[in-house]
């Protein structure tokens, strides 16, 4: 996370002076000297890098230049529309991904596999914008039955509780879902035909068990094995792909806070941002850990 | 004795990308209740397909093409797939031939013996299977039974792997079990009590065992009946007398003559020459052509199956080889 801090603080350092952005044009020397000093961004980029790591330290990232409120509190209040959209993405990925994937992988030949196939290649291969565009052209524009932009009502930090908030919820999560969604189908469907040529299976099958055991608990449970990783791996990359999402449909998510505070250059909501994602990873990553010791027996520790 | 299974004319196809594989080609026998059959030969022959055909449990690309696997009455080469599953695990089980593999990975060996037991006897507790389950283990002679149903496969060595699988087929009492290679992974010792305990078994209840496996020294003592198999087909097929010890076909000939003899020292084993030809490009005539002996003109066409001295053989020189 350090080594993260130093890129980003790096970067934005080398982007641009935030000063030019903050102050209206015809600002005076005077005044943009003023501005700098009072930013801390008058002093040489080392130093500077210093007093970020000794503030950080303390919890304290700074304040955003455009905002003026503490750069994490900023994001830190964004945060639960993004998770709100990743969470419900990743939900329906995994709820749907998963039997897709072994209906395709039972009857390969089948009309049916076949069908889901197809529209996983689609989902894999159509970028997120521009399905959400045309979502927003077809429902919005010419259908005008979906809201277009903004979260709606709110209740209890999600928009799923409301009417209205479901309403906006729909297009953003069918369109971040779609890709994971593609996804997970195939990887699904690749590990359980590796698995179904396994002998256990056959000896499952030779055991007299009913095909939706062998299937279902026999060939699904060590499928699921490599899937949950990749699937804790897809949930970090969800998080990046909201940015392209919050984007096209308003969505107040720190998606959409990023890509303003980019172009503001307002470097400590960026640094706060690109921390909390990393935070995110890392808690992750040990969730798999978890979940993976329990699942797969061979990883247990004797 | 009354007629426990019959095999009639079973073909069993791979039709591959490279050409069609007839990996079992029109063989056929019967084996009585109480009876064990012997399936020998060498390794590709087809024995494994042969045992897998019996419970019509093929993977594709292959299949059963022809003939008929009657089994009380039911052809079991032409059963639904649910009647299938009701037959095997059930009253028809087998051993599979690699112990390694045949278990699952990610389920504890408790579960895949009760679940065996439960999904053909429903109305038996879970208690009720736990115990049968453990009883079996300890019959098979694994130690510490109790411990190993927590266990999953990669905690155990390749000998328990494989005593459990075969407490695995032995467990719903099966009428007939097929038995491919069951013993391979076991030490000598181990080995004789496993083939004793079947032995057993199948002269006490009654039941039927194919016992599939290349040593000629296990079939000699444990079978009532021998088929021998070269390239997919049965070669020589008779009682266990007959075929060892008064074999009409040269490479039964070949097979008993390869077997290490106590009163006999010499220096090197004797080979039959060179290899089982592949499936898929098998001499013109008989397929034992190209490494027999006796082979001349007359074999360029596959020898009839005729019955001599109560056993049934196909070579065209039977009654020149004494
Ligand atoms: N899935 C498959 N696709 C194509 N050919 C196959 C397939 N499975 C088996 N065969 C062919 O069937 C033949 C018989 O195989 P089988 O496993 O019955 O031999 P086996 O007598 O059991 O040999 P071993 O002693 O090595 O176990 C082999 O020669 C093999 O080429
Ligand atoms: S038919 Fe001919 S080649 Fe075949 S086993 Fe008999 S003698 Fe040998
Ligand atoms: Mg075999």
């Amino acid at each position: 996370m350090s080594v993260i801090s130093f890129i980003v603080f790096f970067i934005m350092y080398k982007a641009g002076d935030p000063v030019e952005l903050l102050l209206p044009p015809d600002a005076t020397h005077q005044e943009v000297v003023q501005m700098r000093a009072y930013l801390g961004l008058d002093k040489p980029f080392t130093t500077q890098y210093a007093i970020f790591v000794k503030n950080a330290l303390k919890g304290d990232i700074g304040n955003s230049y455009i905002y003026g409120q503490p750069a994490v509190d900023i994001v830190i209040e964004r945060f639960p529309a993004t998770l709100e959209l990743s969470f419900l993405a990743m939900f329906f990925s995994v709820i749907l991904g998963i039997p897709m994937g072994v209906i395709a992988s039972v009857k390969p030949k089948a009309i049916l596999s076949r069908s889901i196939m197809f529209f996983s290649l689609a989902g894999i291969s159509i970028p997120v914008f521009w399905t959400g565009m045309v979502f927003v052209l077809i429902c919005s524009v010419y259908l005008g039955i979906l809201p277009s932009s903004g979260r709606g009502e709110v209740l209890y930090f999600t928009s799923a509780f409301t009417w209205d908030g479901i309403k906006h919820l729909i297009m953003p999560v069918i369109t971040l879902t779609l890709f994971q969604l593609a996804l997970i189908i195939r990887l699904t469907r690749t590990g359980m035909m590796e698995v179904l040529m396994q002998d256990y299976i056959k000896l499952a099958k030779a055991k007299g068990l009913p095909n939706r055991i062998v299937i279902y608990y026999h060939a699904l449970k060590n499928t699921l094995i490599p899937v949950i990783t990749v699937i804790g791996i897809q949930f970090g990359q969800l998080i990046a792909f909201t940015i392209v999402t919050e984007t096209i449909f308003a969505w107040p998510g720190t998606g959409k806070l990023i890509i303003d505070s980019i172009q503001n250059l307002d470097r400590p909501v960026v640094v706060s941002y690109l921390l909390m994602v990393a935070f995110i990873f890392v808690i992750i990553n040990f969730m798999v850990d978890v979940i993976y010791t329990f699942v797969d027996p061979r990883v247990r520790v004797k | 004795m009354s007629e426990m299974l019959r095999v009639e004319n079973l073909k069993t196809y791979f039709d591959t990308r490279k050409g069609l594989v007839k990996a079992v080609d029109d063989i056929s026998f019967t084996i009585e209740k109480g009876e064990i059959l012997g399936i020998v030969g060498e390794s590709g022959a087809g024995k494994s397909i042969t045992g897998f055909s019996l419970i019509n449990l093929i993977d594709s690309p292959g299949e059963i093409v022809a003939g008929r696997v009657l089994f009380d009455d039911r052809d079991l080469a032409h059963l639904s797939e649910d009647e299938l599953s009701n037959i095997r695990g059930g009253e028809i089980s087998m051993i599979f031939q690699d112990p390694q593999m045949s278990l699952n990975p990610v389920i504890t060996i408790g579960k895949q013996l009760i679940e065996t037991v439960i999904y053909h006897n429903p109305e038996t507790s879970k208690q009720d299977a736990y115990k049968k389950s453990v009883d079996m283990l300890e019959l098979v002679g694994l130690p510490a039974p109790e411990k190993r149903m927590a266990s999953f496969p990669h905690q155990l060595s390749g000998g328990m792997k494989q005593r459990i699988v075969i407490a695995m087929a032995l467990i719903n009492s099966p009428k007939l079990l097929i038995a491919d290679e069951p013993t391979t992974a076991l030490d000598v010792t181990i080995q004789a009590q496993i083939l004793y305990l079947m032995k057993k078994l199948t002269k006490e209840y009654e039941s039927s065992l194919v016992l599939i496996t290349h040593d000629i020294a296990v079939v000699a003592q444990m079978c009532d009946k021998i088929a021998v198999m070269y390239a997919g087909r049965i070669v020589e097929y008779g009682s266990n007398q007959d075929v060892l010890y008064n074999s009409k076909h040269p490479y039964t000939k070949g097979l008993i003559q390869c077997l290490p003899k106590l009163n006999e020292e010499k220096d090197r084993l004797f080979q039959i020459p060179g290899v089982m030809p592949s499936l898929l490009d098998l001499p013109e005539g008989c397929y034992f052509s190209d490494r027999c002996p006796y082979a001349d003109e007359e074999c360029k066409i596959y020898p009839e199956t005729t019955t001599i001295e109560g056993r049934q053989v196909s070579c065209h020189k039977v009654n020149q080889i004494s």
